[in-house]
């Protein structure tokens, strides 16, 4: 148990650091990157958001969400939805919806046209639906397996129900060719810029939150759920609760990545939120590994970079390598890269690890 | 479980100063605005594309992954063939191409992201590429923002023109109105309307419906199927039970195969009951199974039996390189007219940039394989000959009518009566 809490939280000395460095690349980044490459960083640094989100809710707390892309996706098409009603202009229409759909905007996508409105369903829809989801399932006592598959069923249902309301929602399309973000043009390059200052500073601000509700009782609940969940429901506590707001919290985190995911890349399809995507967000998580503070951000960052510079150089080649990774790590590192360092210095804490790892 | 109650006060007090640092700097980085409703601001990107040295870059942005790889493929490889031809002969301007292959991995975002590879690092003089319209819609921004080009190969939905995309395949008044007519001048009174779920077949069947009207054709049925949906017993069925003169069939990739099985399996022949496809080249023949699709018929532009010393020498040129065995179809014919179409442009011009090639595309022809091409340089479209195909028991198409001449693209029909109120 004490090798498991090194683990889980390691020393505060080491986390200061980390962080620090973390902070200090991300600063040094706009210098030494050419603004293509700067933009590429800022996307994956959306994503790392849903895998800062993952690493609580399946590396503290066993959740396998392979649904993710369900949250990112409400996100980032709240967001999409809100900067073609700013583009259109006060009482304009996308235009999408004068060629594919009636050419009237519907009175659901009203209260976007705000730019409160739109921030705060952006934060308030994926939470209440992941409250509402696992509120349902939790109590109920669904884990391991069978939660996952329903999550997945619940991303592929999402992607489906985006394909078929072509009229408002885009379709297999998407939604695109955003000009502006808050009336900031979006092809100014100093605004790519700001816009990726804000994904890092967002995403140091996720990292420090999950910091902070780990080392608090809450986290020490969400680990112990995980390993034991009868025995702290016999201490007197409601497993179902705790799972809940781990669960919103990582919805939360991938909602805010996918809002900002919209300006910074300039578009959003069912093709980024289903299935695929979905696992896609896992891998990452898994490589880097799930159970530490900056093993998913790290192991999501450089799988989408691998991703993008791997099939520069192989472009049919790079889903391969891809699987080879994920096939290497889960036989060899259950832990993730993360844990090298830890079977280096103390080998016993892997094989602890890896005896009670989350489904 | 030993409970631990240090405060992480170092780590709060180091984030707090962290974060408040990239506030001030994020907020004191703001650029241009613009304002809501303006028509974009166009701070189109300075242009690195390299013309001092013997050679010139271009970028093919096709899916070499997932699930549109399989047709992708052969786009790209009849892009290679073309700049290996140019290359043999001379060159462009004098300058030999060199090709700069990205995968567009079948997801729009990653062809967004490749495109603006291809142009702001690679610095390419023009990319060819694209078949989906979510691709192409993905990739639209990105050309109109860096001010490069696009030229892209696949017949298409229409309702778009921009002045950063050349679209060599063929818009709506091109493929499915010319088919409309040849139904129409069959005789044919009622219509089954079959497709996938995605915005082409929505939006052609909305142009079928339109047509429909004017024409006196009824439409007994709609359906439509999920991309990739493969079981079609229930379509199949309603198709049968209404019994109409024809069905037109906008499905998509491995649907087809699964549609065309189950409509031979409730013995519906193409006799009784002909379909009309605008999706199956002669690529898909050969997938479907010949037994199951022969006698049904296509609208294209092109078909590899077309009989021209043009295509002679391109099917022939094709076969060398890639196999007996591999045929020719019209987006792979459209891809390579697209590389030819895009030279004759810049030796018109006598220059690479952007704004002079475009200047110089009006009128632009090439000796196509499908026939001589014309581009149009209101709507960067081309005027093409329309085709219907049957499909023979060789597994090849063959030219069953014509439209004679070649038509000039409408993208917004604009040209007919009946469609006012489409776009």
């Amino acid at each position: 148990m004490t090798v498991l809490n090194a683990l889980v939280r390691p020393g505060r000395t080491r986390t200061l650091a980390a962080f620090g460095l973390a902070a200090a690349l991300l600063l040094l980044a706009p210098v030494v990157l050419s603004p293509f490459r700067l933009d590429l960083l800022a996307k994956f640094l959306c994503l790392a958001m849903v895998a800062v989100g993952i690493g609580l809710a399946w590396g503290r707390g066993g959740l396998l969400t392979l649904g993710q892309g369900v949250y990112f996706g409400l996100g980032a098409y709240l967001m999409a939805m809100h900067l073609k009603l700013a583009d259109a202009g006060p009482g304009g229409v996308p235009d999408f919806m004068l060629l594919y759909g009636t050419g009237q905007v519907p009175g659901w996508w009203e209260p976007l046209r705000s730019p409160v409105s739109a921030i705060l369903l952006i934060l308030v829809v994926p939470a209440a639906l992941a409250a509402l989801l696992g509120w349902a399932v939790f109590t109920r006592r669904v884990r391991g397996a069978y939660f996952a598959i329903l999550s997945q069923a619940l991303a592929a249902a999402f992607a489906i129900l985006l394909i078929g309301q072509q009229q408002t929602t885009g379709g297999t399309n998407g939604l695109n060719g955003f000009r502006a973000f808050f009336g900031y043009d979006l092809a100014d390059p100093v605004n790519k810029q700001m816009l990726y200052l804000i994904a890092a500073g967002v995403l140091l601000v996720m990292v420090a939150v999950v910091r902070q509700l780990t080392v608090s009782r809450f986290g020490e609940l969400l680990v112990a759920v995980r390993d034991q969940e009868d025995r702290v429901r016999f201490l007197g506590y409601d497993p179902a609760a705790v799972k809940v707001v781990a669960y919103v919290v990582a919805a939360v985190m991938a909602a805010v990545g996918g809002a900002l995911f919209v300006p910074i890349v300039g578009i959003i399809s069912p093709a980024d939120v289903g299935v695929v995507p979905s696992i896609g967000f896992l891998i990452g998580v898994a490589i880097g590994g799930r159970a530490t503070l900056l093993g998913p951000v790290l192991g999501s960052i450089a799988v989408s970079w691998a991703q993008t510079s791997i099939s520069e150089q192989f472009p049919s080649g790079w889903i391969y390598f891809q699987g080879a990774l994920f096939i290497l790590v889960i036989a060899f590192l259950p832990g993730g890269l993360a844990s090298v360092a830890g079977t280096l210095r103390r080998r016993p804490a892997v094989a602890g690890l890896s005896e009670r790892s989350p489904a | 479980m030993r409970l631990r109650s240090t405060s992480p006060h170092g780590a709060t007090r180091l984030s707090t100063v962290t974060l408040a640092a990239l506030c001030v700097i994020a907020l004191s980085a703001c650029g241009a605005r613009v304002d809501a409703g303006s028509p974009g601001a166009s701070s189109s990107a300075e242009s690195c594309v390299d013309t001092s040295g013997d050679t010139v870059k271009i970028g093919f942005l096709n899916s070499l992954s997932g699930t549109m790889a399989i047709s992708e493929q052969t786009v790209h490889d009849s892009l290679q063939l073309a700049a290996q031809e140019i290359n043999a002969d001379g060159g462009v301007l004098g300058k030999q191409l060199e090709i700069v292959s990205e995968d567009g991995q079948s997801e729009p975002t990653v062809f967004a992201e490749k495109a603006g590879k291809l142009i702001t690092s690679d610095c390419v003089a023009a990319v060819f590429g694209g078949w989906t319209s979510a691709s192409r819609k993905a990739m639209l921004p990105v050309f109109e923002a860096q001010d490069s080009l696009l030229f892209y190969p696949v017949q298409y939905e229409g309702l778009e023109s921009s002045p950063n995309i050349f679209y060599t395949g063929a818009t709506t008044n091109q493929q499915i109105v010319p088919a409309l007519d040849y139904l129409a001048e069959q005789g044919t009174k009622s219509l089954f309307l079959v497709g996938s779920d995605y915005v082409f077949p929505r939006t052609a069947n909305k142009i079928i419906n339109a047509y429909a009207e004017a024409h006196d054709i009824e439409i007994v049925g709609e359906e439509y199927a999920p991309l990739g949906h493969t079981d079609f017993s229930t379509i199949v069925n309603k198709v049968k039970s209404a019994d109409a003169d024809a069905v037109f069939n906008t499905l998509n990739g491995d649907s087809n195969v699964a549609f065309f099985k189950e409509y031979n399996n409730a013995g519906i022949s193409a006799h009784d009951m002909p379909v009309v496809s605008v999706s199956i080249a002669e690529e898909e023949v050969g997938g479907i199974g010949v037994e199951n699709i022969e006698g049904q018929l296509t609208a294209w532009n092109y078909y590899q039996t077309v009989d021209s010393p043009a295509n002679s020498a391109f099917v022939e040129a094709f076969k060398a390189e890639y196999g007996e065995d591999r045929p020719t179809s019209d987006p792979m014919e459209a891809a390579y007219t697209s590389l030819y179409l895009w030279k004759a442009m810049v030796e018109k011009a006598e220059s690479f940039d952007v704004d002079d090639v475009t200047a110089a595309a009006d009128g632009v022809t090439f000796d196509a394989p499908e026939g001589e091409v014309v581009v149009n340089g209101d709507n960067h479209h081309i005027a093409k000959t329309a085709l219907i195909g049957k499909i023979g028991a060789d597994g090849l198409i063959h030219t069953e009518w014509s439209s004679q001449e070649p038509i000039e693209p409408d993208p917004f029909l604009e040209g007919y009566d009946w469609a006012d109120g489409l776009s």
